[in-house]
C-alpha cells in the first residue's frame, strides 16, 4: 500500500515537471474553493461600504444608500464563481494523481515512464483484480439470496436468528472482499444495539455493505424491482427489515409509524438510516431530514470517511447508473475507509427534532473531519426555498427601516 | 468525477479571452472548470436555469438581476467567453493595469468606471442611461421583500434620488451616480480575488 502511495507522489511530481518543460498550465485542485473570501456579516459589510463612501459624519447608520447594492452584487458574483453546495455533488479532487485516468485533469502525454506505469496499472486493475472481484461479488450475492431464503423456512426462534445473523454477516464480508474495501473500525464498543436507530453520512450504496459487515441491522428503504428486489425479498424472509412501497414513502406519518413500531419492539434489530437523503461526495455533511429524529429512540451516530487516494467511492447518480458505478468501484485500486462509532445520543427535553438532528450532524462532521453544512442535500435536484431569501431581506430591511423610524420620531 | 481533460488546449479562443479580460491562464483554467461544473447537461453554454440552481445565489435578493447581467439583449445562452467577460468586471485592479495604459486600447473591463457601470446596470433595467424613480423603487423592493411598506419605500426612494440628482430631472444619470460614489473604494468592494 505504501509503495503505491510513493508511486502516486512520484507520478504527480513527474507530471508537474513535464508540464513546466512544455510550458503548459497544470490544473491544481483546491479543496477550499477558488476565491478568497472574507467571512463578514451583512451588517458589517454594508456599514463599512457606507463609511468609506460617505463624507458625512455618521452617528447612526443612515437609510438606504446607492452603494448598498455593491454588497449583494459582489456576494452574488462570489457564489457564481464558487459556492459551497454545487461542488459537493461531484467527486472530490485529489492533490496527487493516483494513476487512474478518470481523476487526471491534465491527461496528456508527458513521459514514457509515466505512460508505461499507467498502462501497467490498467493491466493489473482490469485483467487481474476485476475478474477476481466480479467472481467474489457474484458468490456473495447469490449466497445471500439462497442463504436467507433457506433460513426463512425455519421456524421463528433463537436458532433462526443466530443462523440469519451469521448468513448476513458472512455474505456482507464476501461482498466487502469483492470490492477490496479496507475498513478501519473505531470505537466498536459504541456499536448500535437493539431498539436504536443508527444514522450515518451517505456517500454511496457501499456504505450499507460496509456497516452491515460489522453489525447486524434492519434496513430501511424503497422496494426496488429487478435484482435489488430479489435480494430485498429474500432478506425479509430471514429477519424483519422495513421496506416501503414507493407510494408510501411520500406519506411521512406512515413511515414514522412503521419505524416507531419497529423500534419499540426490543427484540428487533437497530435500524440503519441515512438522513441526508442523497449521496454527498464525502467532503461535507448536509442537512439531516428530521423524520428519523422525531421518533424518540436512542440514536447511534456513525461517521464514515473514505480515503479517495485509492479509489473514490462517491456515487454521482446523475452521471452514472448503478452498474457503471459498481464497475468503476471494482476497477479502482481499493476502497479505503474509516468508520467511527460515536457514543449514543438522545433527544433532550428542550430540543426539538431539528435541533437534535443538527447536533448529531455536527458530531458526525467533527469526527469525520467533514464540513458541516446547513444546506439541504435535495438541492442536487430541486431549487432552494424562498424562505431563505426572506431572511436576507429581513436582515437588510431592519438596517434601513429601523433607522427611518428613529429619524421620523426625532 | 473529473472526466475529460480541461487543460488549456481545450478552452476555445483562449488568447483572445485572455487579452480581453486580463485574467491569468491559471485563473481562466479554474473558471473553465467552474463553467463546466455549472453546465449540467454538458451543452457547452449556460442557460438561466443553470445559474438559478446555485442555492446561495437564489437566496440573494438581487439574484435575478445578477443572472440577467449574463444574458444581455434577450440572449438565452451564454458561452464561456461571455461568462468570463462578466466576471472580469470583478477582477482586482493591479498596478500593471493602470501603469501602461495605451490610449488606443479600450479600457480594461475591471477599471473603476466599468465596475461602476456594471453596478449602474443592475439598477437601470431599460438601459436608457438613467435610473428613474420607478427603477430605484423596484430594486429597493427586491432587497427588502415584503418587510417594508410601500410608503416607507417611496420616501426612502425620493430622498435618495433627491440627494444624488444634480440637474433636477428626477432621475439619476450615470454621471450623477459616479459622482455620489466618488469617495468609495470601489476597487476593493467590487473585486473578487481568485487564488493562484
Amino acid at each position: 500500500m505504501k509503495t503505491l502511495l510513493k508511486i502516486f507522489a512520484w507520478a504527480t511530481l513527474r507530471m508537474e515537471r513535464g508540464a513546466k518543460e512544455k510550458n503548459h498550465q497544470l490544473y491544481k485542485p483546491y479543496t477550499n474553493g477558488i476565491i478568497a473570501k472574507d467571512p463578514t456579516s451583512l451588517e458589517e459589510e454594508i456599514k463599512e461600504i457606507r463609511r468609506s463612501g460617505s463624507s458625512k459624519a455618521l452617528d447612526n447608520t443612515q437609510e438606504f444608500e446607492l452603494s448598498d447594492i455593491f454588497y449583494f452584487c459582489r456576494k452574488g458574483m462570489e457564489t457564481i464563481m464558487d459556492d459551497e453546495v454545487t461542488k459537493r455533488f461531484s467527486a472530490e479532487e485529489l492533490e496527487s494523481w493516483n494513476l487512474l485516468s478518470r481523476t487526471n485533469y491534465n491527461f496528456q502525454y508527458i513521459s514514457l515512464r509515466l505512460t508505461v506505469l499507467w498502462g501497467l496499472g490498467v493491466l493489473i486493475r482490469y485483467c487481474f483484480l476485476l475478474p477476481l472481484r466480479i467472481a467474489l461479488a457474484f458468490t456473495g450475492i447469490s449466497l445471500l439470496v439462497v442463504g436467507t431464503t433457506v433460513v426463512g423456512y425455519l421456524p421463528n426462534g433463537r436458532f433462526k436468528e443466530f443462523l440469519s445473523k451469521h448468513v448476513h454477516l458472512m455474505c456482507y464480508r464476501i461482498c466487502v472482499r469483492a470490492l477490496t474495501a479496507i475498513i478501519t473500525y473505531h470505537d466498536r464498543k459504541n456499536r448500535p444495539r437493539n431498539g436504536g436507530i443508527c444514522v450515518a453520512n451517505h456517500t454511496s450504496p457501499i456504505d450499507v455493505i460496509i456497516l452491515a459487515s460489522d453489525g447486524y441491522y434492519a434496513m430501511v428503504g424503497q422496494v426496488h424491482g429487478g435484482l435489488m428486489g430479489v435480494i430485498q425479498r429474500a432478506m425479509v424472509k430471514a429477519c424483519p427489515h422495513v421496506w416501503f412501497e414507493r407510494s408510501e414513502v411520500k406519506d411521512r406519518h406512515l413511515v414514522a409509524k412503521r419505524l416507531t413500531e419497529h423500534v419499540q419492539d426490543k427484540s428487533k434489530l437497530p435500524i440503519l438510516i441515512f438522513p441526508e437523503g442523497t449521496c454527498i461526495n464525502n467532503t461535507s455533511v448536509m442537512m439531516f431530514k428530521k423524520g428519523s429524529f422525531e421518533i424518540g429512540a436512542t440514536v447511534y451516530p456513525v461517521a464514515i470517511k473514505y480515503d479517495p487516494q485509492f479509489g473514490d467511492a462517491f456515487w454521482n447518480s446523475s452521471k452514472y447508473g448503478m452498474v457503471t458505478y459498481l464497475l468503476r468501484m471494482m476497477t479502482s485500486w481499493a476502497i479505503v475507509c474509516s468508520v467511527w462509532y460515536l457514543p449514543p445520543m438522545t433527544r433532550e427535553a428542550d430540543e426539538d427534532a431539528v435541533q437534535f438532528a443538527n447536533r448529531v450532524k455536527s458530531a458526525i462532521a467533527r469526527q469525520g473531519g467533514l464540513v458541516d453544512l446547513l444546506w439541504d442535500g435535495g438541492l442536487k435536484r430541486e431549487k432552494v426555498k424562498d424562505t431563505f431569501k426572506e431572511e436576507q431581506q429581513k436582515l437588510y430591511s431592519k438596517m434601513i427601516v429601523g433607522n427611518h423610524e428613529d429619524r421620523s420620531r426625532s | 468525477m473529473g472526466s475529460g481533460s480541461s487543460h488549456t488546449a481545450t478552452i476555445p479562443d483562449l488568447d483572445d479571452i485572455r487579452r480581453e479580460t486580463g485574467f491569468s491562464q491559471a485563473s481562466l483554467l479554474r473558471l473553465y472548470r467552474r463553467f463546466r461544473t455549472l453546465d449540467q447537461n454538458k451543452k457547452g453554454y449556460l442557460s438561466r436555469t443553470d445559474l438559478e440552481q446555485i442555492g446561495a445565489l437564489a437566496v440573494n435578493p438581487l439574484g435575478d438581476r445578477i443572472i440577467d447581467s449574463f444574458f444581455p439583449d434577450g440572449n438565452l445562452k451564454v458561452d464561456f467567453a461571455g461568462f468570463v467577460r462578466v466576471l472580469a468586471h470583478f477582477r482586482p485592479i493591479e498596478e500593471e493595469d493602470t501603469g501602461n495604459q495605451d490610449p488606443k486600447e479600450p479600457e480594461p473591463l475591471n477599471s473603476r468606471m466599468n465596475k461602476l457601470r456594471f453596478a449602474f446596470q443592475l439598477y437601470d433595467l431599460d438601459r436608457d442611461g438613467k435610473i428613474s424613480r420607478q427603477e430605484m423603487l423596484q430594486v429597493l423592493r427586491l432587497m427588502v421583500g415584503v418587510q417594508v411598506t410601500e410608503e416607507q419605500l417611496e420616501s426612502i426612494t425620493d430622498r435618495t434620488v433627491q440627494e444624488a440628482d444634480e440637474d433636477g430631472d428626477g432621475a439619476v444619470s450615470f454621471h450623477e451616480f459616479a459622482k455620489s460614489l466618488e469617495k468609495m473604494n470601489i476597487e476593493q468592494k467590487m473585486s473578487i480575488r481568485i487564488l493562484k
